[in-house]
């Protein structure tokens, strides 16, 4: 491997990222934007343009995606193994701790007005989650035909939502090559 | 509570990390089917914990896949979980970094893409509105006791809290800690 040295800073760096953001994914991407092209000048802005886009389109959490492809490319399947565990160790430890610790407190009356406090707030920052991807949808017809289904099977059937996930992305592909044939037929 | 086996852990989490894409709240329906379905743990209990990981560092996979893990297999169902989270994406990732340009520009992908995007905005806005019942009421449409109170205390924070959100744009942790404090003077004061 010829970045052996890139290694450890490597580690330590998602080690970092995974340690001070909260709130997920997309919340990472200028940190890692800022220490892989900036601090560390591993990638360009290029590169972590087309590592975004692509974290966006491969299954599993942006933050896992991105932490594996840049550690893949600034020094290889070394590097990537070394990213991820760096991301996920700090989540990983604090979670592991504060469930131990919920088992000792929820008992406490005050723990548990808290608590019914903290739902009703995370039904607001669900709903916010939700007008934000909404927003982020592409908006035609058939767009809002398969939320519609996807919405309505999953709501009232017991369905699988893996079936769901996997009808869905063949009715994308479907259509989005019927209409690719519809323009090309036009020109 | 239902047991689970440490394998049935890790296989649970490793086909919800190879299903969800765009991460964090696309998680939230699979997580419900999987696991709130199966009893694994309850309603409560699991928007409770998406409280906690919106005020924690990490991404929301782990913490989710973790905090289960932990809950239901101690250090090594917690290991197992979130290995089981992580693997998928370690695996495409690695593939497709091989022809990353290629895989960019495919019309099959981002067939696909134009397929998942609003399914996955259907599938939240489905586990959001089972959500939100069972938040305001966990005993179901029956007004038990002291629910009546509860539900208007629960409405008046998710209010609050929207309004924070969208027009005030506070962040996530300040929401948290905003309903936390007034549950805790709510449920004095009320004696809920």
């Amino acid at each position: 491997m010829k970045n052996k040295e890139r290694l450890l800073p490597l580690f330590l760096t998602f080690l970092k990222i995974g340690a001070f953001t909260f709130g997920g994914g997309y919340a990472m991407i200028p940190l890692i934007q800022k220490e892989v092209t900036e601090t560390h000048k591993w990638l360009s802005d290029e590169d972590i343009l087309n590592i975004v886009a692509i974290a966006e389109s491969t299954p599993g959490p942006i933050a896992i995606n991105s932490a594996t492809f840049v550690g893949y490319m600034t020094c290889g399947v070394m590097g990537s193994v070394l990213a991820t565990l760096g991301v996920v160790l700090p989540a990983f430890i604090f979670i592991a701790l504060v469930s131990l610790l919920l088992r000792n407190i929820m008992d406490i009356q005050a723990v548990q007005y808290a608590f019914m406090g903290i739902r009703a707030g995370v039904l607001a920052l669900v709903v916010k989650a939700l007008i934000s991807m909404y927003k982020q949808c592409p908006k035609h017809l058939v767009a809002y035909i398969i939320a519609g289904l996807a919405f309505a099977v999953s709501l009232l059937t017991d369905i699988s939502i893996l079936y769901v996930i996997i009808g869905c992305a063949v009715l994308g592909l479907v259509t989005s090559m019927m209409m690719k044939k519809k323009e090309a037929e036009a020109k | 509570m239902t047991e689970v086996s440490l394998l049935t852990l890790f296989f649970t989490f490793f086909k919800i990390g190879l299903f969800t894409f765009g991460g964090g709240y696309a998680m939230l329906p699979f997580i419900q089917q999987e696991v709130m379905l199966n009893n694994w743990i309850d309603e409560a209990s699991f928007v409770n914990f998406v409280g906690i990981s919106e005020s924690s560092p990490g991404p929301f996979a782990i913490n989710i896949a973790t905090f289960i893990g932990m809950e239901k297999g101690g250090w090594l169902g917690a290991a197992l979980s979130t290995l089981g989270v992580v693997l998928p994406s370690f695996i495409v990732i690695l593939i497709v970094a091989q022809f990353y340009l290629k895989f960019k520009e495919s019309r099959i992908v981002s067939g696909v893409m134009s397929g998942l995007k609003p399914a996955a905005v259907g599938l939240i806005a489905s586990a959001v509105i089972t959500m939100v019942i069972e938040v305001l009421f966990p005993a179901g449409f029956s007004l038990g006791q002291f629910a009546g109170a509860q539900i208007y205390v629960s409405l008046a924070i998710f209010a609050l809290g929207l309004f924070l959100l969208l027009k005030m744009k506070k962040h996530p942790i300040f929401i948290i800690c905003i309903s936390a404090v007034l549950g805790i003077g709510a449920g004095y004061l009320f004696g809920l």
